[in-house]
């Protein structure tokens, strides 16, 4: 099962702790892989630790032109992109009262704008081959919502509506399109916590731990194998039962 | 018939599935070829490649029928 050998995957965010995994794990199933992300240094670690079938494609997202041109050097790179993984997101945190438009719209852009720019931008090759799959990684704030995140809230919440649309649209050529909301996750982020934080957050979390980065690939891998090609639309929650819905 | 006639025809008869006599020149690709809007997305854009042109949206959306569609393309190439 869960078998991707002769697919391709491009991942955004590759340069990132959970990107990084989900790079791993799609790999390791057999994907060839396409590693974007703006810090080029760990996408060519990366690359060097997964050896063949791996790809190094820089992009800054917030950068139009050069988003508008990664699935073509996606697609000359591996081929084909047959699977995409929006993963990359920024934060710029603060209440909205005092939030500026700039702190908006860098968020909107790179975390919202940038996943649909590049998912129209695969939709051609995969409508063609009646095959595709698009995994956005939206967060459990996108329902929730979260004081000091109403910018990133925003664009996690509206990939959602987003990739249902989506996913209505091109349903019947093969091609799917989900999210996948992580809660907690341990990252270099989350390592910055003192225990205080660190117990006050773990009593929100009935699994009573953090998510581990292989908790989101190993999702992340089953919305993209042939296997979860009867998933569309959907949202799958990921944060050991901080929140139900 | 053209050869560009032809060319669109053959694309229109592979991607909707549908008997080359039904591909005439009045024929609605959505009213009497059974094409949705997602079909009539995708001939322009395998169109586009085909002829190597840009069928901006506007235009696009001019494209009712076959007969249409060689004009755009025959004033286009």
């Amino acid at each position: 099962m869960f078998d991707l050998t002769g697919k391709t995957a491009l991942i955004t965010g590759a340069s990132g702790g959970i990107g990084a995994e989900i790079a791993r794990v799609l790999h390791g199933a057999g994907a060839t892989v396409g590693l974007s992300g703006t810090r080029i240094e760990p996408l060519e670690a990366l690359a060097a630790e997964l050896g063949e079938r791996a790809f190094v494609l820089p992009c800054n997202l917030s950068d139009a032109a050069a988003v508008e041109e990664l699935p073509k050097q996606a697609a000359a790179a591996m081929g084909s992109v047959d699977i995409l993984v929006n993963n990359a997101g920024i934060t710029r945190d603060g209440l909205m009262m005092r939030m500026s438009d700039e702190d908006w719209e860098q968020v909107i852009d790179v975390n919202l704008t940038s996943t649909f720019r590049l998912s129209r931008g695969v939709l051609r090759g995969m409508m063609k081959t009646r095959w595709g799959r698009i995994v956005n990684i939206s967060s459990i704030v996108g329902t929730g919502g979260n004081p000091g995140q109403a910018n990133y809230a925003a664009a996690k919440a509206g990939m959602v509506g987003m990739s249902k649309s989506l996913a209505a649209e091109v349903a019947t050529r093969g091609v799917t399109v989900n999210c996948i909301a992580p809660g907690f996750i341990a990252t270099a982020m989350t390592d910055k916590l003192n225990d205080e934080q660190r117990e006050r957050l773990l009593v929100k979390i009935p699994a009573g731990r953090m998510g581990e980065v292989r908790d989101i690939a190993a999702a992340v891998l089953y919305l993209a194998s042939d296997e979860g090609g009867y998933v569309t639309g959907s949202t799958l929650h990921v944060n050991g039962g901080m929140s139900m819905v | 018939m053209s050869d560009i006639a032809d060319r669109v025809k053959k694309i229109v008869v592979e991607h909707l599935g549908v008997e080359e006599e039904k591909v005439t020149e009045n024929a609605s690709f959505i009213d009497d070829l059974g094409a949705d809007s997602l079909d009539t997305v995708e001939l322009v854009m395998a169109f586009e490649e085909e002829f190597g042109i840009e069928i901006p949206d506007d235009a696009a959306e001019t494209i009712q029928t076959f007969g249409d569609a060689v004009k755009f393309i025959t004033e286009a190439a």
